[in-house]
């Protein structure tokens, strides 16, 4: 499991660090095998944050990130830190930024190899090699040897994550890795995600498209300026919203099958008759608190101040 | 703000670029390197006078400053750039000049080159901390008045070789580089595969050297340019006051001993005009390789 | 009749050769029309929306026409397309609220501008604040720098600019792809009241989002590899699409407001043609599950229904 408890990121902004800047604020939730978690949230919201210091690539300020019970921000020195991307990997919103324009694209093999896989025989890593290639259902014979610009961006996020399997990860960190890609392509990657989520894979997968996380993921979690506002089941949390945030992203986020007025009147239907906002409510003008309330069977909210519009 | 106007993007956004972007970047690099006129001609100016350093010196049995014929002889079949009032052979000087003049930007130019580099790519890198010492550091060597302590330095020291003069000037130079460097290095490490890289277990002085400079490759080679340019100047300027090697020849000392014994006064010109142009000549070759070189790595600048 | 483009093709120069990106679209957009223009990267749909405006450097008119109410517009030449720009056709340009200039407050930035194309600024001062209100924003804006403004705010103000002196058409090039979510929808649907409003004719809103020109388009046109593959009422596109690439296109993208749990949604194989050196006849062909030999002929673009045209020699 990895597990991500109270934690905050600050930054120590202006001169000689005299202003703070939060993050992330006691961000509380979990990413267990075999299961897929869309963490939404628009820009600046903190969600790459929050993959970014799972993947150690940046600090916790405050709290702890544990993996199967190992508090990360422990893992000192280049072995520990080696053992746990071992388990461990991200891949990265553009594709094309993600590859080293310079190298041929299969570097990223390469690199693991080097890194990890020192002793193995060639014809062994080769094996290996096109094993998570069939897995990502990439052609080796179209792949290696190519450079980065002769390769789709489907096919390079997918080159990524055959770079991961070769890991024998337990957990992937996936920001934004569709959002860059085109309509026709992207639902493969997805359900690429999908295909190894069913071989036991916990897949913490950033986005800021509701349509993907509603799509994908087991798990949602919202998060807003920092905060988580609201996390469940996903069925639940995008047919049954409770914050105002997220009820204001539903009705913004284009469908085909309804337009936007129609979504707008049936959220605001299902608010008036909503008895349970009473238990969550805060007297306006109350900063929210960090601890979220569970609202229904393992469906959290973060109390608001009754009658509050989420601010753009 | 172009509302009525799109952007003249040389690379017009996701549509059709795919596409238009032709070969691999090296070898586009080099299909505009070789169409690059400014690159060539600078190469070719540079490249003969590189030969003629390198090999003129073996044929002469003379050294720079034996004195082997009548003096003040104008230029001539046998003394292709006339002699000195000593009766030095001023080609001869010349050879030899050009010979340590490239050795002072070489040693000069890659010293600085190395420490900037260094410096630039760890300050950039790490950031924190340890980027404002080394910023601390930089910028101090920076306002250093550089000839002034060079000046000082040169003075006392008895013997004064070639190699001592480059150290001087290398160790003084690179603050300039470091900060140029520091900021290329800064954008970069930001990018994802550098993420990618720290994921991949690599440590840092590896990711630094496989995946930060070759990005910068065609930077810091004219970083190097440059430094080397400036090490020739400031070397002549040092020679030409008469801090150059006490052993040797080089193109300022020729110019400095030129106007000591009055060249100037006695109309010897083929005595000071050979060596200032091959200083010009070389340093000028080489800015103009380097605007020639920032043309086939930008594809803004290129031609189409 | 708004505005004709008839067989227009705009091909790009590269050093291997010129790069088929636009190849003979033609249609026909209605007085108060709003059409979304959608496709993937390498469609030329954006190719399609700059070459009404301006052709760039490397950009070469190869042929075909273009015509706003009853005019010729002559896209080919530089410095006549200098009446049409701005004043008949204006352009909300992708990357324009990172285009302004960091240094000039937004008056000084719009004066400056309008004068520039020969617009004295104090006759439309007076409309521009009105605007300006009309999108909800203060005319205090004016006196502020672009990095004191949101993203959503700087969208707006650039809206209200390129629309100031009323233009017959106006291109929206992915004007909404760099907002949140949230955002989106306020500057979606304000497009369509500058439309009721007549500040502008008609309108093509280039995209590659289909649910959202769904949501405030009259009609969609689909483009693939530089030509036409569908144009139709919006409704129509979502509910009935006729060509193959339509049809799988919309079945691959995932919405809210549905729960998949197993079921699965399947994408488009393949990817599409190098522009280069287009294949010969349907470009969709190698994706198509339905191709057959009359394929390798270039089906035309064809009125199906009323108001529905598609290329594709299945679409009987």
């Amino acid at each position: 499991m990895l597990r991500f408890d109270r934690v905050s990121k600050v930054y120590n902004v202006g001169s000689f660090g005299s202003d703070r800047l939060t993050a992330v604020r006691e961000a509380d939730f979990e990413v267990r095998r075999g299961e897929v978690v869309a963490l939404i949230g628009e820009s600046g919201s903190g969600k790459s944050t929050l993959g970014k210091m799972a993947l150690r690539i940046a600090s916790v300020s405050q709290g702890t990130i544990t993996c199967d019970g190992t508090d990360i921000s422990t893992l000192r020195g280049n072995r520990r830190l080696k053992d746990y991307y071992r388990r461990v990997q991200g891949v990265f919103q553009d594709p094309f930024s993600s590859y080293n324009p310079v190298f041929k694209a299969d570097r990223v093999f390469a690199m693991v190899r080097g890194e990890y896989y020192r002793d193995v025989p060639d014809a062994q890593w080769r094996a290996k090699v096109h094993a998570a290639l069939e897995t990502v259902r990439l052609d080796p014979q179209q792949i290696l040897g190519k450079y980065p610009h002769q390769l789709s961006g489907g096919q390079l996020q997918r080159l990524l994550i055959a770079r991961a399997l070769l890991l024998d990860i337990d957990y992937l960190v996936a920001d934004e890795i569709i959002s860059m890609l085109d309509a026709s392509t992207r639902i493969d990657v997805l359900n690429l995600l999908g295909d190894l989520k069913a071989r036991g894979l916990g897949i913490l997968f950033i986005t800021h498209d509701l349509a993907l996380g509603n799509y994908i993921s087991d798990e949602t979690v919202i998060v807003h300026k920092g905060s988580i506002v609201e996390r469940g089941r996903t069925e639940k949390v995008f047919g049954d919203p409770l914050h105002p945030y997220t009820k204001k992203l539903l009705s913004s986020v284009p469908q085909f099958h309804k337009k936007w007025e129609e979504v707008e009147a049936e959220l605001k239907a299902r608010e008036a008759a909503d008895t349970r906002i009473r238990d969550y409510h805060l007297p306006v003008g109350q900063e929210p608190p960090a601890q979220l309330f569970e609202a229904d069977e393992g469906h959290f909210v973060q109390p608001f101040p009754h009658g509050a519009r989420a601010s753009a | 703000m172009t509302a009525a106007q799109p952007l003249p993007d040389p690379l017009a956004g996701p549509e059709g670029t795919a596409a238009a972007l032709p070969e691999a970047p090296r070898r586009e690099a080099l299909y505009f390197a070789l169409r690059n006129k400014k690159l060539l001609i600078g190469s070719a100016i540079v490249g003969s006078l590189l030969l003629l350093g390198i090999l003129a010196p073996f044929f002469f049995q003379n050294g720079p400053n034996e004195r082997i014929a009548p003096p003040g002889l104008e230029p001539s079949a046998q003394y292709w750039f006339g002699t000195t009032q000593f009766g030095q052979d001023i080609f001869v000087q010349f050879a030899h000049g050009v010979r340590s003049t490239f050795l002072v930007g070489v040693l000069g130019g890659g010293i600085g080159a190395v420490i900037g580099m260094t410096v630039g790519f760890v300050a950039g890198y790490k950031g924190g901390w340890i980027d404002e010492i080394l910023n601390m550091i930089t910028n101090v060597v920076l306002v250093l008045p550089t000839l002034a302590v060079l000046l000082i330095i040169a003075a006392y020291l008895e013997s004064r070789g070639i190699v001592m003069q480059s150290l001087f000037i290398g160790l003084t130079t690179w603050p300039w580089a470091a900060r140029a460097i520091r900021s290329q290095a800064l954008s970069l490490s930001s990018r994802d595969y550098v993420d990618l890289a720290r994921l991949s277990g690599f440590r840092t002085h590896k990711i630094i050297l496989r995946d930060i400079a070759p990005n910068m490759s065609s930077y810091l080679f004219m970083t190097f340019i440059l430094l080397f340019g400036g090490s020739v100047l400031a070397a002549a300027g040092l020679d030409f006051v008469g801090l150059g090697p006490t052993d040797g020849m080089s193109l300022g000392l020729m110019m400095h001993q030129a106007v000591k014994w009055g060249a100037l006064q006695l109309g010897v010109w083929w005595w000071f005009v050979p060596p200032g142009l091959g200083i010009t000549a070389i340093v000028g070759s080489l800015y103009i390789m380097n605007v020639g070189l920032d043309e086939v790595f930008n594809p803004k600048l290129r031609e189409m | 009749m708004s505005l004709k483009v008839s067989d227009l093709r705009v091909y790009y120069r590269t050093l291997r050769g010129d790069v088929h990106a636009l190849d003979g679209p033609t249609f026909t957009l209605a007085d108060g029309e709003i059409m979304g223009l959608a496709g993937e990267s390498g469609s030329g749909k954006s190719t399609l929306s700059k070459s009404l405006i301006r052709l760039d450097g490397r950009m070469r008119y190869v042929g075909g026409s273009v015509e706003l109410d009853g005019t010729e517009v002559p896209i080919w030449d530089d410095a006549a397309m200098n009446r049409f720009r701005f004043k008949e056709i204006s352009i909300i340009p992708q990357y324009s609220m990172s285009a302004m200039n960091p240094t000039r407050k937004i008056g000084v930035m719009i004066a400056e501008l309008l004068e520039s194309r020969g617009v004295r600024f104090k006759t439309v001062r007076e409309e521009l604040h009105r605007r300006l209100e009309l999108v909800g924003l203060d005319t205090e804006v004016l006196k502020r720098y672009p990095i004191e403004l949101s993203g959503g705010m700087k969208q707006r103000v650039v809206m209200v600019l390129s629309t100031i002196l009323d233009p017959s058409l106006l291109i929206a090039d992915e004007v909404t792809s760099a907002l949140d979510v949230s955002t989106q929808r306020a500057v979606a649907e304000m497009l369509v009241e500058f439309r009721d409003r007549r500040f502008v004719k008609s309108m093509v809103v280039v995209t590659h989002d289909i649910s959202l020109v769904y949501q405030i388009a009259d009609s969609i046109m689909v483009m693939y590899a530089g030509r036409l593959a569908e144009k139709a009422p919006a409704r129509t596109i979502i509910e009935a699409p006729r060509h193959p690439y339509t049809r799988m296109l919309i079945s691959a993208l995932p919405e809210v407001g549905v729960t998949y749990a197993e079921q699965r949604l399947t994408g488009i194989p393949g990817s599409p043609p190098g522009l280069l050196d287009p294949p010969k006849g349907c470009r969709f062909r190698a994706r198509c599950p339905l191709a057959s030999d009359e394929c390798a002929t270039e089906p035309p673009f064809v009125e199906v229904t009323p108001d529905h045209h598609v290329a594709c020699w299945k679409a009987e």
